[in-house]
Order: structure tokens, then sequence, then C-alpha cells
């Protein structure tokens, strides 16, 4: 659970994010969308201690972010950043047995939720393998079995940061992926998710935070903040909108 | 995935070659002792009460020559290999080396003031000047390392390509420094200088070797705690944050014990290049990166590598004996260049 009032962060003398308020909930998908250079990876960095904000303030069940102690932070919050540079041949056990470094729960347990967290990220069949011997979309998914092994099972109380974790990955995986985190969700864990493919947002999240240069564009449900006018307003595209014809989520189609 | 060998075999086999090289370090030299004259000698010096006769002259070489030069190999080796270990932790990045990022240079550097100002400003107590010597090493090595750390950041990322680079500045800029006090040095202090340019463990004595065994124990005993926080570093700086590490308190740590562990290796034993790059890099090859493995296993495959090393720079030429930074740099750049080789593919 974390909370967001008043946030505004400098980067150098430029303004970066301006009176940005959420509220991310047990249970929630919250999608954050922007063009490029909107903020989103600067409002992620301050929603996990990495940049300090230079006003506002990010509470993380109700409690100052910099006041956590590091271990006990751990326990609650994991961040999958845009990319990693692990350079060395670790085994992809041993990477996602890293995201168990905060808690302590025992080498027996730690194996069984290691396996739990690669096959929700649908990776387990690379266990064995060398980190160094993978592509870019099968690191991705190890990294997210990690931050999953992190928080594992994910329960109430749990935060997940997800800074666009489809990037690199097939469409038949971003969909494994953001319903790995869906499911993660559903058990009680907080997520919020940078993402761009407008319909993977408006599948899987439950709210949208649409940013646009640093501002609060929109904070509502897909269906409310997925609108021609919000979209060309922000991304400048022209789009017409429908539901999807079985499950009913707003669908996007360019123009 | 390349099938690892497991640490229990790994450290067996270490500890076994560890001992062969222990037992050929002191039995072999211009006198060669046999096995059971060494461990009588070793068990007389312990104090037990053993026959002296016919081991006069075993013990005399055990005690005074060969003893303190196995264990000065043994530390030196032992801490080097630890702080390559750290290095590589630190930088994140298997090619970092405590002499490629100029910390050896500091080090030096700070030995050459010691020596040359220590001969200028004289009065200094016979007993302390060896302590002074270890204190400018440490110094000079934990300058340097600070500075090339801060030098290679941007943006709160370690750039590996500018810490190099600066790191070859910062190595010149050593050398400069220590060539202007060679050329002030008279003819005495040239000659400690030189030798520790070249390194050696030549002239071992109990004295040169306390402050080391004491850097090396307490070297050895802080790392494998932070085993588990190196792993979470190679990850990046961030992602170790999140994890719930004490990312600046650890990188304080790992600087602070390279320029400790440098430092004092190189006021002991001189310039000895590559083992701080090689020994983490074959213990890798064969078990992995776990640092909960690889800091254990480096420990005692520098100590072993560097007692093979200077077996090599005592026996390739005998009776004359080649400085052993010498030895170590012809094994250990070719496997640098070969690494760099392997890693283009």
């Amino acid at each position: 659970m974390l909370e967001v009032k008043g946030l505004s962060l400098k980067r150098g003398s430029t303004e970066v994010l301006h009176g940005i308020d959420l509220h991310l909930r047990p249970g929630q998908v919250l999608g954050v969308l922007g063009p490029n250079g909107a903020g989103k990876s600067s409002l992620l960095g301050a929603l996990c201690g990495e940049l300090a904000p230079s006003q506002g303030h990010v509470l993380l069940q109700g409690r100052a972010l910099a006041h956590w102690p590091g271990q006990e932070r751990a326990r609650r919050l994991a961040v999958l950043p845009q990319v990693s540079s692990l350079g060395f041949a670790f085994s992809v056990e041993e990477v996602v047995g890293l995201g168990r470094l905060p808690h302590g729960s025992g080498q027996q347990r730690d194996r069984e939720i290691v396996e739990a967290a690669l096959k929700a990220a649908d990776a387990w069949h690379l266990v064995e393998r060398s980190y160094l011997a993978l592509s870019g979309g099968e690191r991705q998914r190890v990294h997210l079995a990690r931050v999953l092994a992190q928080l594992w099972p994910g329960e109430e109380g749990a935060t997940l940061l997800l800074d666009e974790p489809t990037s690199a990955l097939d469409p038949l995986h971003q969909h494994t992926t953001l319903q790995a985190v869906r499911s993660f969700a559903d058990r009680g864990a907080a997520v919020l998710v940078i993402l761009h493919d407008l319909n993977l947002a408006a599948r899987y999240c439950d709210a949208i935070l649409l940013l646009e240069q640093g501002r609060s564009h929109a904070l509502d449900t897909p269906a409310r903040v997925l609108t021609p006018q919000a979209l060309k307003a922000v991304f400048g595209i022209d789009v017409l909108v429908q539901a999807h014809p079985e499950r009913g989520h707003p669908l996007i189609i360019t123009r | 995935m390349k099938q690892r060998v497991q640490p229990r075999t790994l450290f067996i086999c270490l500890t076994f070659l560890c001992l062969l090289a222990v037992w050929l370090s002191l039995a072999l030299g211009p006198v060669s002792l046999p096995l059971t004259d060494i461990l009588r000698a070793g068990l007389r010096l312990l104090g037990m009460p053993i026959d002296r006769t016919g081991l006069e002259q075993a013990e005399l070489i055990l005690g005074q020559i060969r003893l303190p030069r196995t264990l000065l190999g043994l530390a030196v080796g032992a801490v080097l290999a630890l702080s390559g270990v750290a290095m590589q932790g630190l930088f994140r990045n298997p090619l970092a080396d405590p002499g490629l990022v100029g910390v050896a240079s500091g080090a030096a550097l700070g030995a050459a003031v010691a020596i040359v100002g220590g001969a200028w400003l004289g009065g200094i107590p016979e007993w302390f000047a060896p302590y002074l010597l270890s204190l400018c090493a440490f110094i000079g090595g934990l300058g340097v390392t600070a500075l090339v750390y801060r030098l290679g950041r941007r943006n709160g990322q370690t750039d590996v390509a500018t810490m190099l680079l600066a790191g070859i500045a910062m190595t010149a800029l050593g050398g400069s420094a220590v060539g202007l006090f060679t050329y002030l040095a008279d003819d005495a202090t040239l000659r400690t200088l030189t030798f520790w340019n070249l390194g050696s463990l030549n002239g071992a004595s109990y004295e040169r070797l306390w402050p080391l065994l004491l850097v090396a124990l307490g070297v050895t005993l802080w790392l494998p705690r932070r085993a588990q926080a190196l792993n979470a570093l190679l990850l990046g700086e961030s992602e170790a944050r999140h994890l719930g590490i004490d990312v600046e308190g650890l990188k304080r740590e790992l600087v602070f014990c390279t320029a400790l562990g440098v430092g004092a290796a190189v006021a002991a034993a001189g310039l000895i290049g590559f083992i701080g790059l090689v020994v983490p890099h074959l213990v890798r090859l064969v078990a992995g990166p776990d640092h909960r493995v690889l800091l254990p296993a480096s420990l005692l495959a520098g100590g072993t590598l560097l007692l093979f090393a200077d077996l090599v720079a005592r026996l390739a030429l005998a009776p004359a004996e080649l400085p052993i930074g010498i030895v170590t740099a012809f094994i250990g750049a070719p496997f640098f260049l070969f690494l760099l080789v392997r890693r283009g593919r």
C-alpha cells in the first residue's frame, strides 16, 4: 500500500514531476501511461526512494519511505527496473534466489518460492541455465520472477513497482507476465506498472494514471481515462476506442 | 549450463594444493629438507620437547627463513585475492583488479614516502619503521581507491570505463612520484625502493609479518560476512538497495578492506600484480560467482598460487632469485589478455 501526496521532483533545475497524488491500494493494479519523457520512470524512482522528492511525500503503509529500515522495507516493497546489468554467470535459480535475501525463511522454503515464482513468470524451464546465456526477454522474465519471489505470495501489505516489464517480450509473454502480475494483485498485493501498450493497460489494470509533462492528466478507471480526446491530448494520436467484443474493456485502434 | 564443481570438492582440492604448496615452500631451496625434518623441526618450534641432534640446521632454516617466507606468501596471496574479489564486486566487473585501478600504485607511493621520508627525517624508532611503512601504504591505497571510485561515478552509477582510465592515470601519477623519490633517494634507500617495485618475498621477517597477518585475519573474517550482500550488489546498486542492503555502507567497507589489504600486502612484499585478477577468475570458472564460495576459495587459492609463483621465482634461476612480481605478471598478463579475447566472443 503506497500513498503519494503532492509529489514534486526536480532533476537538475527542471521540474520533472509536479503535484502528483495517488493511492495504491491492496489488490489494485495501477497502470502508468504517458509519452517518452512524461516522468514515468522519475515517478517510479520517487516511489521507491531512489530519487528524493522536492515537495510532498511518499508513505509505505502509512510510514515515510526513508523511515523504513532497509530490510523491513524490502520485505514489503519490490522494484523491477527497466534494465539490469548483471555481468556474472549466476544460474537462473541463484538470481531468483537473491529475491529471498531480505527474508531468512530457510533454504527449503526459499527453494519452493523460487520454483513458484519462476513458474508464475513462465521461466521455470530456464532454472538450470546460466543467466548470461539468456536472451533479453528471458532475462526480463527471470528478473520478474526475482521480484515476485521477494514478495511471495503477494499478500496484502506487499507493494510491487514494475518499470515496463513487457518491453522485451513476445506477444504471448506480454500476456503471461501481466497475467502473473494480475494474479499477484488478486492475492492482495498492490501493483504499479509502467506500460507503453495501451491495450495491455486497458485489459489488465484497474486504474490508469495518464502522465503528461510531469503532471497527472487523468487518474481513473481505464474506460474513463482511455478516451480519444485524452489520448489525442497526451500522445497526439488519433484513435478509435471501442469495447472489446468478448471482454468489454476499452480497445484502442489507431486510425 | 556448464557443470560446476561442488563447493565441498573444491575446498578439499584447494586444501590439498595449499598443503602441498606449503610443504614444497618449506622443503625446497639451496638446502632441501626432508619432510620428517620439517615436521620435527616444526614441532620443536612449537615448543615440543624433541631431540635436537641433527636438527640444528633444519630448525634454523625453517624458523628464520622459510617459515616466515611461507607465511608471508600465504598471507599476501590470500589478501590480494580477497581484495580482487572485493574490487570486482564493488565495480561489478570481473576485470577489475587492485593493480589495474591504481590501488597498488597508491600503496607503493605511500611506501616510497615512508621509506625515503623516513630516511630523511631519521630518528624514527627502529620498532616503528615497519608499522610506519604499513600505515603509509594503507593511506596511499585508501586515498587512490577513494579517488578512482569518485572519478568513476556518474549520476549515481559507477562507470567502469572511466574508472579504469582514472586508474591508469593514477598509476602513471603514482609511478612518476615513486620515480621522483627514487631520484632523491640515497643508495641504501634506493635498493629498498627498487625491491618494493618488483615485489619479493625475500627477506621475510616476523616484524614485517605481524601487521600483514593481523590485516589478513581481519579481512578474512570480515568479508565473508558480506557474501550475500556482494551477490546482491552484482545485480546493480539500486537493485541491491531494493533488496534491503545498505549499499553505501557496503561500498565503504569494500573500499576500506581493499585499501587495508593491498596496503598491508604492498608494504610487506612490494608490488605483486595479477593475483587479485587471476585467482577470483579461476575460482568463478570452476565454481560459479556465488561469493559464499568465491571468498573462502579465493583466499585458499590466492595463498597457494602465490607460494607456487614464489617457488618458480626461487628455483627457476637458482641460486639467483627472480622478483616474484615478474613471475606473477608473466603468468597474469597473458591470462588477462585471454579473458579479454574470450569476452569479445
